[in-house]
């Protein structure tokens, strides 16, 4: 809980400041930053924009391919790569620091350490998680020892290469920008020409192989537009949070949606924004590491879409859950007033709109009284049935209903009797599960493989209809765990 | 060697500072190897930052105890947050992990950078550590200087070691098995956030001496090494306690010497124990006696070796039946027959020469020895046909390829069992003799 509320009082100080500098002289500095008047700021932000937005999409297709810790390994994997640049260019006399020389050996030793997870996976007993975790550590060890050395060369000093594990966003100069516009419109473009491959291989990898797509090469190239990404990310955020915008956008969005264009668009939305968002945070107090400020600002993203997604989210998840338990507990009430009017009347009476009293009604299932008054009341405003002084009557609405529900348990209760050869003793509860999610092509398809057209409207029960009361006393102990909740869950 | 610069009040106990680290580490990487959970140790590592900088913000001071409750605060929650947005988002498990451990490695150094004008906590510190630093911070016992580190590291590697004693069966278990551990009581929940903890624990005690990407490698690597090596649990963990020692004195070794060889200086030592602890696993990993990648590819070229032997006796065989007995048929058209390149072929053919198989000059022929041992593949692959047809309904088209697979993994007791099954048959679907057993 100390975590919740330091984040809290993290976000009070931040807004505090800015009440704050409303009142003080450095107002102006304060608009400069927020309306990107200074050249500087337009610049980072822009920068970070075009970071967030490349990494969410790519992000996007990682997740869905459930290799979103790839990025993870690939971004600790770059340091030798950068520090043997560094190395290789001093002892040939060179600058060391010229950003495409270290991008090279990132890019290199990157993708050797993805080649080395792949060789490790495919060629010994040690599974994904573990090849992840082996290649990210041993790379990044070899690269502190790498840059150990480097820190006592004489001619030089690793002060600029530590930017890559931390990133310098403050920092970021029209040519790094102009090196993420670039990789950025690369992914993009390779997003666009092989949208429908990078589907396929998220989705159903086997079938992409069997339409003839080379799955292989399709990998490769997901893979390859993660180590553009990560390398270009280096410099802005640094090796650790890069990994934070390859997963967190996607994810995210994730919640959203169930179609993978509208995720990707989003996906990148939301790392765009998170870009935009923490670069010029960053910018109002150029304390706080502007990384982390990004990763930050992308965590509180996921945490409101979690809770809020329109697809997936908590509160949606819930409340469809509550509706199905809801009209679940409403088809127990009907088909329990439906099967004590048949137990009373036998099939073939004419007439069926009996008063039932709700005290009988009540030990037919495990409800208690007062959720059994709820239900009846509910059903009452639904115009199901009526209800006069201790009985209850359905109406002729309640009474269709309830026919055809008691129709498709006991279809479900054949079905299982004669082709999954269950005791007849036992449908009556296994038909309770499944009753509320047939769908009418089921019924039909049930009802024509049961031969029951010509007694449709009154199927008998399949099993002797118990006296209510034993029926009930056998059936308590069984609904205990039967409630509406675990049907939901089953969806 | 030269280990004319090796100090022992320095070098000693950096050495036992590492070896200490990468034991607490390793006995509990076992099982998250095992568990596939390795990259949660990788989280959790990255993810105490934030718990760090709260004790010290709590706190006021670098005390050892506030830092151990922060931290193992902090990687359970890590692990419970995981576990919630895995269960309840409904989000892949590593992209759960991502968001986790990201987000509040990225609250950890917002915190850090925070209460930096109060507290001296550098994150390169908790990323790298500084385990060449650990001599110069002693404690002092009656008689003896001993290094603040080493006395914690110990501290936690007796309470993993006790932890995994106390609860072997059970962490086996749940490692194996989690629903057999559910229905024999044991709670694979509970030893899973004990174990969690503990990966806390361990990683911010190791924190200061390796870092917290290295606890990873100590983590991880041994363990997997182990794994190559050996299928029962007592051994692994034993095995990877034993490649975590050598990699631990190795790696301190080779930084102050392997550097030198290509004139630089020495270099992190935390580094090259990662670095060695990768040499380690390559070499289990490509020379383990089991599951080596080394020993399975040459167990692999044996069996191709075999297999074209029995392919060329059969196909001889074959031809000897056709009536080409006299004469033996012509080198130049094996090739053709089998597949197999010549080179192959002729290599094949000079080790069943050797063995006393055939003999050849420009005509092959079987000797008795080669007839008896091509007249069982024969007889194999006809039985085997003959019963693919009869008892498998196999299409006619594919009988011959499948028998031909089958025919080199029959041995006597199958052959016979296949014989009486089928009550004798003389004939394959094709039409051939099934020749006997003996002639």
């Amino acid at each position: 809980m100390s975590l919740f509320s330091s984040w809290g009082v993290f976000w009070v100080g931040v807004l505090d400041w800015l009440v704050s500098v409303e009142t003080t002289s450095e107002t102006t500095a304060f608009w400069e930053v927020l309306t990107l008047q200074d050249y500087n700021s337009r610049i980072v932000v822009l920068g970070t924009a075009m970071l967030g937005a490349a990494a969410g999409l790519v992000g996007s297709f990682t997740l869905l391919r459930k290799r979103a810790l790839m990025g993870d390994a690939l971004s600790h994997a770059t340091l030798p790569g950068i520090a043997l640049a560094y190395m290789v260019t001093v002892a040939w006399g060179g600058d060391g620091k010229s950003l495409p020389v270290l991008m090279l050996g990132a890019t290199i030793s990157g993708l050797a350490g993805v080649g080395c997870i792949l060789w490790i996976r495919r060629q010994t007993r040690i599974k994904e998680d573990a090849a992840l975790g082996i290649i990210l550590s041993v790379f990044f060890g070899l690269g502190v020892c790498l840059l150990g050395i480097i820190q006592k060369m004489e001619t030089g000093h690793a002060a600029g290469l530590e930017a890559f594990i931390y990133g310098k966003t403050a920092s970021m100069r029209l040519l790094d920008v102009q090196w993420i516009a670039g990789a950025a419109s690369l992914c993009l473009l390779a997003c666009l020409l092989f949208a429908k491959e990078l589907k396929l291989l998220c989705f159903d990898e086997g079938f992409a192989g069997s339409e003839g797509y080379w799955v292989t090469g399709l990998d490769s190239l997901l893979m390859g537009m993660v180590v553009l990404i990560s390398i270009v990310g280096l410099q802005a955020v640094g090796l650790i949070l890069i990994i934070a915008l390859l997963v967190i956008p996607a994810a995210a969005a994730r919640f959203w949606t169930q179609r993978l264009s509208t995720m990707t668009v989003l996906s990148a939305l939301i790392g765009a924004a998170s870009g935009i968002v923490g670069a010029i945070a960053s910018g109002l107090f150029s304390s706080l590491p502007s990384g982390a400020m990004i990763v930050l600002v992308c965590a509180t993203f996921f945490l409101f879409s979690l809770v809020l997604g329109s697809q997936r989210g908590l509160v949606v998840r819930w409340w469809r859950r509550f509706q199905l338990a809801r009209s679940v507990r409403r088809q127990h009430l009907l088909r329990a007033v439906y099967e004590l009017i048949d137990w009373k009347t036998g099939a073939n009476s004419t007439d069926r709109q009996i008063p039932i009293p709700i005290s009988q009604l009540y030990p037919r299932r495990s409800w208690t009284m007062s959720q059994l008054q709820t239900e009846i009341r509910r059903a009452e405003n639904q115009g199901l049935l009526q209800k006069n002084n201790a009985q209850v009557q359905l109406t002729e609405t309640g009474f269709a209903v309830a026919e055809r529900l008691t129709h498709q348990h006991r279809l479900w209760e054949l079905f299982l009797i004669h082709y999954a050869e269950i005791a007849p003793s036992r449908v009556d509860r296994d038909a309770d599960a499944i009753e509320h999610v047939l769908e009418p092509e089921t019924i039909k398809e049930l009802e024509r493989l049961l031969q029951q057209e010509e007694t449709q409207r009154s199927l008998i029960s399949p099993h002797a209809l118990s006296d209510p009361v034993q029926h009930a006393a056998a059936n308590r102990s069984d609904q205990v765990s039967n409630t509406g909740e675990d049907e939901g869950e089953k969806l | 060697m030269d280990l004319t610069a090796w100090n022992w009040e320095l070098d000693g106990w950096i050495v036992v500072a590492g070896i200490l680290c990468a034991l607490a580490s390793s006995l509990l990487g076992n099982f998250l190897v095992l568990r596939r959970l390795s990259l949660l140790g990788d989280a959790i590592s990255h993810a105490v930052l934030p718990g760090l900088a709260i004790a010290f913000l709590i706190s006021d001071s670098r005390s050892s105890w506030a830092m151990f409750v922060g931290a193992a605060a902090v990687g359970l929650l890590t692990a419970f947050f995981t576990e919630w947005v895995r269960g309840a988002g409904k989000v892949d498990e590593g992209a759960s992990m991502g968001v986790v451990f990201t987000s509040l490695f990225a609250l950890g150094l917002v915190l850090i950078v925070y209460t930096a004008d109060r507290v001296d906590l550098d994150p390169n510190c908790v990323l790298f550590g500084s385990i060449e630093s650990v001599p110069l911070d002693t404690w002092q016992f009656p008689g003896w200087e001993i290094p603040r580190a080493v006395v914690i590291l110990s501290g936690v590697t007796l309470l993993n070691l006790a932890f995994v004693l106390i609860f072997y069966k059970e962490l086996k278990l749940t490692a194996f098995d989690p629903d057999l551990a559910k229905t024999l009581g044991v709670s694979p929940v509970w030893m899973h956030y004990g174990l969690m903890c503990l990966v806390a624990v361990t990683a911010v005690a190791c924190f200061e001496s390796v870092g917290s990407v290295l606890v990873v490698a100590m983590l991880v690597v041994p363990a997997a090494a182990a794994w190559m090596l050996t299928d029962r649990l007592g051994w692994m963990m034993t095995l990877s306690a034993g490649l975590a020692i050598v990699s631990a004195t190795t790696g301190h070794l080779s930084a102050i010497h392997v550097p030198r060889w290509f004139g630089y200086g020495s270099t992190s030592t935390s580094g090259m124990i990662a670095v060695m602890c990768g040499v380690a696993f390559l070499t289990c990993a490509l020379w383990g006696p089991r599951y080596g990648v080394i020993i399975r590819w040459i167990r692999q070229r044996n069996l191709a070796w075999q297999i074209l032997s029995d392919d060329i006796l059969a196909w001889l065989y074959r031809q000897e039946e056709k009536g080409l007995i006299s004469t033996g048929p012509q080198l130049e058209s094996l090739p053709a027959d089998l597949h197999a390149r010549p080179w192959r072929i002729r290599w094949s053919l000079g080790r069943l020469k050797a063995q006393g198989d055939l003999e050849f000059d420009a005509t092959i022929r079987l000797t008795e020895k080669g007839r008896d041992r091509a007249r069982v593949l024969i007889r194999s692959h006809r039985l085997w046909e003959r019963y693919l047809m009869d008892h498998a309904d196999l299409d006619q088209q594919r009988l011959h390829d499948k028998a031909e697979k089958l025919e080199h993994f029959t041995d006597q007791e199958m052959r016979a069992k296949l014989h009486q099954e089928m009550s004798a048959p003389k004939q394959d679907p094709h039409g051939s003799e099934i020749p006997n057993e003996h002639p």
